[in-house]
């Protein structure tokens, strides 16, 4: 038996846009053992609703990471709006709907990028990345921002989009389509991506489901867990599947994503298709009086916002369980096992995000 | 210019961000902005760039990795601090683990503002930051070794060096 | 509007056994947290199967050592490795114990205190 060693991976790591700690225990090439480190990016905004009042305090929640920031203020949003009681109007639970699948189709080809770039394939991730600048053009077109929206506010949302543009937004998408399926093609048949990810730090199922793995993490070894089943925002009047991959290796987490860009686009085309005329926001009195566990689908799976209220401006508590925390677990079991050179690419096809885990 | 402005190498380290500039850093070096074409290469090593891009806003575990990475590169070095968490603290200033803006520990040579930074205004920082780095090759100018608390004091070139 | 959620008191004493029989009923662990209210501390278990949440609250001190759920559920570390960091309450019998430093902070157990923090000067300068 050869010796063990302990290497350190990051913060600064060359595969990591963003700091995270492993101390990496080997016997030669072999990881046997893997201890995480975070708290790099830990700022403790859950603290600062003793200082910001409910309504403002949707700017932090945006602001808890810069890929999900939709979604982090949409569920934020939402957590308040059912405390409060708040029925607010179709249009903007559809508007809120339309963002939310913009922002997944722009994390997963952030993603499919960093994850091509990973593996070595540059001229990849130039093309996800040029791929998802359409996406950003039309983000930014219609919030004013490119990567933090900040449309959603209690009550509705800040912006509409004519039906000229949600038109236009629909033609684009279907424009881009056979760009994306050629890239697609790549991440799905190229046979050097089949030898890196085939195979390769292999999540069963169960212990998927049990050590608490979220989104594309979990489908990818065969859990139908996908949050936007549930109905909340518009999603309960829109016909789609979870994709579901059964094998848990790196290739089928790299799969799930690549094909939810696919079904983004249907929810996208359907709720242009069905989005109701009528305002966008409603009047907001009064302050939220009791707690809620409010649930959403991030791209990178289930993210909880907890939210507990005195009936005073500002909120008692404000907790997220981010999906890149609850994805941890999972993370140190794939990584038992595997050799140090599959390290940065089973680190990322978690798709970490160590903004939103640490706050 | 001189071979230097020419092609700096930029590192980016991501202090406590939210992710935001960080993803809008790395789209300047995609297709759409595409930085490289000027010869800007985004390097891991500190020991090979000119200049350090910092995102987000120094909190208790990253502090030393900023002083580390700024000591091990060489002279001349220009920091610029991308958004305003890097700048100021921003909405997170109030945050009893942010200490406040990058300058608080390292000198800043370039304030990019925004939430998140557009990539426009991230080039412009960049290339503010070639015309600082240009003077700073001129003159000789010795960076001060930094340690903790954001106490800063002149290792090399104590008497001889340019302040 | 989403449905309405149930919350179940219940003792110290009875944190492994439900999860033993949460898991054992085919739910996942959701998420453990913890909120200060005056001088108690809610604990908040939350577990789910198809989408229906289960849920648990425990009321303790910050001096009361709770048990850990980590070896009915492995994933709970993270979970009760943050409430000891942030909140300063012990738990006992972790799998992966960081021991309180899981989190590095400015100020150590951050949540469990009141912070004023004096309004600075935006620059250095």
């Amino acid at each position: 038996m050869s010796k063990q060693i302990t290497i350190p991976f990051g913060p600064q790591h060359p595969v990591l846009p963003e700091p995270l700690h492993l101390d990496l225990v080997l016997e030669d090439e072999k990881v046997v053992d893997v201890i995480p480190t975070i708290g790099y990016v830990h700022r403790g905004l859950e603290k600062l609703v003793e200082k910001r009042e409910y309504t403002e305090y949707v700017f932090i929640a945006e602001r808890i990471c810069g890929i999900c920031s939709h979604i982090h203020g949409q569920t934020y949003v939402q957590g308040i709006e059912q405390i409060m009681g708040l029925e607010i109007p179709e249009r903007a639970q559809y508007l809120r709907t339309i963002w939310s699948e913009y922002s997944r189709m722009h994390s997963h080809l952030l993603w499919l990028g960093l994850f091509a770039d990973s593996m070595g394939f540059e001229s990849v991730f130039m093309n996800s990345w040029r791929l998802r600048e359409h996406i950003l053009d039309d983000l930014e077109a219609t919030t004013g921002g490119r990567v933090i929206q900040g449309v959603c506010k209690v009550g509705g949302v800040r912006k509409d989009i004519s039906p000229e543009k949600l038109d236009e937004m629909v033609k684009g998408l279907r424009g881009i389509e056979h760009e994306l399926q050629a890239l697609m093609n790549v991440f799905l048949h190229d046979s050097s991506m089949q030898h890196r990810l085939k195979g390769i730090g292999v999540l069963s199922n169960d212990d998927a489901y049990y050590l608490g793995a979220v989104g594309p993490t979990a489908r990818g070894s065969g859990i139908a867990i996908d949050l936007r089943e549930t109905g909340y925002a518009a999603y309960g009047k829109i016909n789609f599947k979870p994709v579901v991959e059964p094998d848990g290796d790196c290739y089928a987490r790299c799969a799930v994503r690549a094909k939810e860009l696919f079904t983004s686009i249907d929810i996208i085309e359907q709720c242009v298709k069905k989005i109701p005329d009528g305002p966008v926001d409603m009047k907001v009195t009064g302050a939220p009086d009791g707690e809620f566990l409010s649930r959403a689908e991030q791209p990178r799976g289930e993210v909880i916002h907890y939210i507990k209220g005195n009936g005073k401006k500002n909120l008692v508590r404000h907790r997220v369980r981010t999906p890149t925390f609850t994805n941890i677990p999972p993370l140190v079991t794939l990584l038992k096992g595997c050799e140090l050179a599959d390290v940065p690419v089973i680190v990322l096809s978690i798709d970490p995000c160590i903004g939103c885990a640490e706050r | 210019m001189t071979y230097l402005a020419k092609s700096p190498w930029i590192i980016h380290y991501d202090a406590s961000s939210c992710n935001g500039c960080d993803i809008e850093i790395l789209a300047c070096l995609t297709p759409m902005y595409d930085v490289e074409r000027f010869g800007i290469i985004n390097t891991g090593n500190p020991k090979h760039a000119d200049i350090f891009v910092v995102t987000g806003s120094i909190n208790e575990a990253n502090r030393e990795v900023i002083q580390n990475i700024y000591n091990q590169m060489s002279d001349p070095k220009v920091v610029v601090a991308v958004g305003i968490c890097a700048c100021s603290g921003g909405v997170f200033r109030e945050c009893y683990n942010v200490a406040g803006g990058i300058d608080k520990l390292i000198p800043v040579d370039v304030y990019v503002p925004g939430c998140a930074a557009r990539p426009e205004s991230i080039i412009d920082g960049i290339v503010t930051a070639l015309g600082v780095l240009e003077e700073k090759r001129n003159k000789h100018v010795r960076s001060p070794m930094v340690t903790d608390h954001g106490h800063t004091h002149h290792h090399r070139h104590a008497e001889g060096g340019a302040q | 509007m989403m449905e309405p959620q149930q919350i179940t008191p219940i003792s110290i004493g009875e944190v492994v056994t439900k999860a033993e029989q949460a898991k054992k009923d085919g739910n996942r662990l959701v998420q453990i947290g913890c909120t200060k209210i005056g001088d108690d501390f809610e604990i908040l278990y939350v577990f789910d199967k198809d989408y229906k949440l289960t849920n648990y609250r425990i009321t303790v001190k910050q001096a009361d050592e709770i048990p850990s759920i980590s070896g009915v559920y492995f994933g709970a570390f993270v979970y009760e490795n943050e409430i000891h960091d942030l909140y300063g309450i012990h738990v006992t019998g972790i799998n992966i114990d960081f021991k309180g430093t899981f989190y590095k902070t400015a100020i150590k157990h951050p949540f469990s205190v009141t912070i004023v923090k004096e309004d600075d000067s935006c620059q250095n300068k």
